[in-house]
């Protein structure tokens, strides 16, 4: 029911994991859901020059994560901010219908860090 | 590489002598049992050879069995059919939260006709309390319907004391008993049940056929109206291929189900053993020792059942989990969160459902993959190792 890119991603995950320090840290999703996100940002030259990811979730929601790590190191802010939930599914050749609510949210993780670091700043 | 497949509470294969007892009933012998000439009588009396070992199987008479197309019309018709019946009797209906959604959808259909419904509750093992079931009844309720096992944990349920709690206040009982058939003994007679479901793809028969048993005496309004088939319960010709099928699956069952029970019990306890001592945080869901000797549902506490199921399925292991992500749905299993667990535990459930298939060597092969697939999983994940970290947890996104 996956795509091949989805399950690429599934199974070779990249930028797991937490950045110590971060600049800036979004998390989203819930436990009823099955989804929890966890996105942590290195921010330099108001560019995201490192990020990694942590998902409790299906295999859609560990994809989704995968892949908007993937998209969006060494984009400034502006362009990160533009990604959206669609952008990423798009980017893994689509998501079973079912999925694209309930374990899309890696782009709201992502704008939940950027948001995180602005405030920080 | 061959699969292990380990989800018979889904469905099982056929089995060999089933397909062999079928086959002539395709082509050899195609008559309509209703007409009275001699391509019709053959194959009447291989629908009622059926019936008889169907009937023999839950040791009741011939007569009280109508063949269905499968456990879910079994038990929309032993549900809507007795309602109908009895509705000047009463409208209350009790059954369980627990319920396969055969029953639960059903019931609730029939709240939107009038009925009142009353779900019980289940405790941490998923077993009802006879006591909740007696102040649930009214001088109005008219059906008790509680499942045989639960097809997701496997847990018992105490239909003996619920049929005797019927029959004193002269409530019609009636059981799902699609998990249990082929894994436990049925005795109507002695369980005193008025109604009873089964359905023959989960013993090793054929999709698409089923039985339901209804108690001499027992009045019960058709959902299909048509032709005299079935007494008048059940129109349309009849599953001939299927009734073989169901019969022969039921022959089988009581020919070999004590000595395969026995066996499977051995390898799901070696499953569940080598599971606990090689992951941390495994949880049992299910009653620990009233549970189907083939149904072994575990939470891997910090992941997600669905990646679980996906990193098994690339092993070619076949199993099933109660996370809202595997079975199509935004919400959890209805009886893992009945049962009181907390979301993330239900949804990293998964559920090893043995079968004729598996061996040692399958089970042997599961506690292989298994740890480091959790393990890599954990790594992942952001509830595992440390509380969670509380910023900017922004508000639920889950569009129920």
């Amino acid at each position: 029911m996956y795509s091949e890119k989805v399950m690429e991603h599934f199974k070779n995950p990249r930028n797991v994991g937490e950045i110590e320090n971060a600049d800036g840290v979004g998390e989203v999703g819930n436990a009823a859901c099955g989804d929890i996100m966890k996105l942590t940002i290195k921010v330099e030259n108001n560019a995201i020059a490192d990020v990694k990811f942590k998902t409790f979730g299906c295999g859609a929601a560990i994809a989704t994560s995968s892949m908007v790590t993937e998209l969006v190191k060494g984009k400034s802010l502006d362009e990160a901010e533009k990604i959206s939930n669609a952008t990423v599914a798009e980017a893994l050749d689509g998501l079973p219908p079912v999925k694209m609510h309930c374990s899309n949210l890696a782009a709201d993780a992502l704008h939940a860090a950027i948001e995180n670091y602005k405030k920080k700043k | 590489m061959k699969g292990i497949y380990m989800d018979h509470n889904a469905t099982t294969p056929v089995h060999p002598e089933v397909m062999e007892a079928m086959l002539p009933f395709f082509s050899e012998h195609f008559g309509n049992p209703s007409s009275i000439h001699w391509a019709g009588r053959e194959v009447k009396k291989g629908v009622e050879t059926a019936r008889e070992t169907v009937a023999s199987f839950l040791k009741c008479d011939p007569k009280e069995i109508v063949f269905t197309g499968g456990g879910s019309e079994g038990d929309n018709l032993a549900i809507k059919g007795i309602c109908e019946a009895y509705k000047d009797k009463g409208n209350h209906i009790i059954t369980t939260k627990v319920e396969h959604p055969a029953v639960l959808n059903t019931c609730e259909y029939m709240e939107k006709q009038g009925f009142q419904v009353t779900y019980l509750p289940v405790d941490m093992d998923g077993m009802i309390n006879l006591d909740d079931l007696k102040n649930a009844i009214t001088e109005k309720t008219i059906l008790i319907t509680v499942m045989f096992a639960n097809n997701e944990t496997g847990t018992i349920f105490p239909i003996a004391e619920i049929g005797k709690i019927a029959k004193e206040r002269k409530i019609l009982f009636h059981t799902d008993a699609v998990q249990a058939a082929g894994k436990l003994h049925l005795d109507v007679n002695a369980l005193n049940i008025d109604l009873l479901s089964i359905s023959a793809h989960k013993l090793y028969g054929p999709k698409g056929i089923g039985a339901l048993y209804v108690r001499k005496g027992v009045k019960i309004k058709p959902l299909i109206h048509g032709g005299g088939q079935e007494r008048n319960r059940r129109a349309g010709t009849e599953n001939v291929t299927g009734i073989v099928g169901i019969g022969k699956a039921c022959e089988i069952a009581m020919r070999d189900m004590d000595a395969e029970s026995e066996r499977l019990l051995r390898l799901r306890e070696r499953l569940h053993k080598g599971l606990t001592q090689k992951i941390e945080h495994v949880k049992l869901n299910g009653h620990p020792t009233m549970r189907l000797n083939n149904t072994l549902n575990v939470s891997f506490e910090y992941v997600e059942g669905e990646s679980l199921l996906l990193n098994l399925d690339m092993d070619g292991v076949a199993a099933s989990s109660g996370s809202a992500c595997s079975s199509g749905s935004l919400e959890p299993s209805h009886v893992l969160t009945a049962m009181g667990l907390p979301h993330e535990v239900a949804h990293g459930s998964v559920r090893f459902s043995l079968g004729r298939s598996n061996t040692e060597a399958d089970i042997d092969k599961i506690i292989e993959i298994m740890p480091p697939v959790v393990a890599r999983l954990r790594a992942m994940s952001p509830l595992y190792g440390k509380s969670l970290n509380p910023v900017e947890r922004t508000a639920a996104v889950c569009h129920h």
